[in-house]
């Protein structure tokens, strides 16, 4: 599997309410609600971490999980918000990312 | 020329909802006196107009008021329009032209959508909901069609100011949010008053066997304002307002669950 660095694109907007992650996508003003492993991930994704990065520091810690399932997991979820053009991936560190 | 003077005076019309003062300028007297009815006790002839409209008639035309409204932004310039209607506004000129069939429903979707569009900038917005003052404070109802709106407007005591029984108008200010009346009527078709109250609840409705009311957690109340926005622009700067907006609000307003038997108990509850 290769490495894989993931960003926010800020073009959508984000607010955290009692833990609970909203973003609206600007392009066409659908709403998603991250649950607790899309909101580590959409909160790491700084285009400068990598995805394995990610996995290790935050998501293992966090979760019961083997590295190797999680990492597997994390990328379907980060290709799945890609789609939606909330995140963005690459496989090189992603410049110009939401960095906040 | 006197005559000219009242001539052009004649032929204006200036529709003030939520503060805002919108002159509408048409050749056809009959449209004139249609719009003055439309939105009587929302005429201001005496106020500035922040937006200027001219309207051009046209005899026959597409009048599919279902089909979809398109809001775009080109430049400085946005661009409204439906099977009724086309449109232009450049708001830094504070211009625009309504191009319409002499049905009102098309102008009023044009105010709607400015509006909104106006508000979005300064962190209010329209919302599908019934409004009204009681003591001095204005209550937003909100739901979808058959949600209850028209019903608590109707239930509504003679102590109650009614706003709207179909769109609320929201307009921030620094130490919170004030509701305005609106002339944008659903079942009830009778026009709010047109005043304005500080905003001290809003009310998701539920229909149920009893009158109760119960908190909602701020990612819903987030999530169901933000079903009830009145939003039409593809613009992405105007989502992330809007959509923020939505967020202030609900960290300033209490937002509950209204469930309610239609009787007019309900407004005990409403204080």
């Amino acid at each position: 599997m290769s490495s894989l660095y993931v960003a926010r694109n800020p073009r959508v907007a984000a607010r955290s309410l009692d833990g609970e992650m909203m973003i609206m996508s600007g392009r066409d003003s659908t709403m998603f609600t991250l649950n607790r492993t899309a909101t580590i991930l959409w909160q790491a994704a700084d285009g400068a971490t990598s995805l394995e990065q990610i996995v290790q520091q935050k998501i293992c810690t966090e979760f019961e999980i083997e590295p190797d399932e999680a990492l597997r997991d994390a990328e379907t979820l980060a290709r799945d918000l890609a789609s939606h053009g909330i995140l963005q991936i690459s496989e090189e560190p992603i410049v110009g990312g939401d960095s906040k | 020329m006197p005559e000219v003077i009242t001539e052009v005076a004649q032929n204006s019309l200036t529709i003030e909802i939520g503060g805002m003062p919108v002159r509408v300028n048409t050749t056809d007297r009959g449209f004139l006196n249609t719009l003055h009815n439309r939105y009587a006790g929302y005429v201001n002839s005496t106020a500035d107009a922040e937006v200027e409209f001219d309207v051009q008639l046209a005899s026959s035309g597409n009048a599919e008021q279902d089909a979809g409204v398109r809001v775009a932004r080109r430049g400085e310039r946005w661009s409204l329009t439906r099977g009724d209607f086309q449109a232009e506004w450049e708001p830094s000129k504070r211009r625009g032209w309504i191009q319409q069939t002499a049905n009102p429903y098309s102008i009023d979707a044009v105010l709607r959508i400015v509006h909104t569009l106006v508000l979005a900038k300064q962190g209010g917005f329209l919302l599908h909901s019934a409004s009204a003052i009681r003591n001095g404070k204005a209550f937003l109802f909100a739901g979808v069609s058959e949600a209850g709106k028209t019903t608590m407007s109707r239930l509504a005591p003679s102590d109650v100011t009614l706003l709207t029984d179909e769109i609320s108008y929201v307009r921030k200010r620094d130490d919170g949010y004030l509701a305005f009346g609106t002339p944008f009527t659903g079942e009830l078709a009778k026009l709010g008053e047109n005043v304005s109250a500080p905003i001290a609840a809003l009310y998701l409705l539920a229909k149920g066997r009893e009158n109760r009311i119960d908190p909602v957690p701020a990612g819903e109340a987030a999530r169901a304002l933000l079903a009830n926005l009145l939003f039409f622009a593809e613009d992405e700067e105007l989502v992330q307002a809007t959509f923020h907006a939505a967020f202030e609000f609900v960290n300033r307003v209490p937002v509950s669950r209204l469930t309610f038997f239609p009787d007019a108990r309900v407004w005990e509850l409403i204080r």
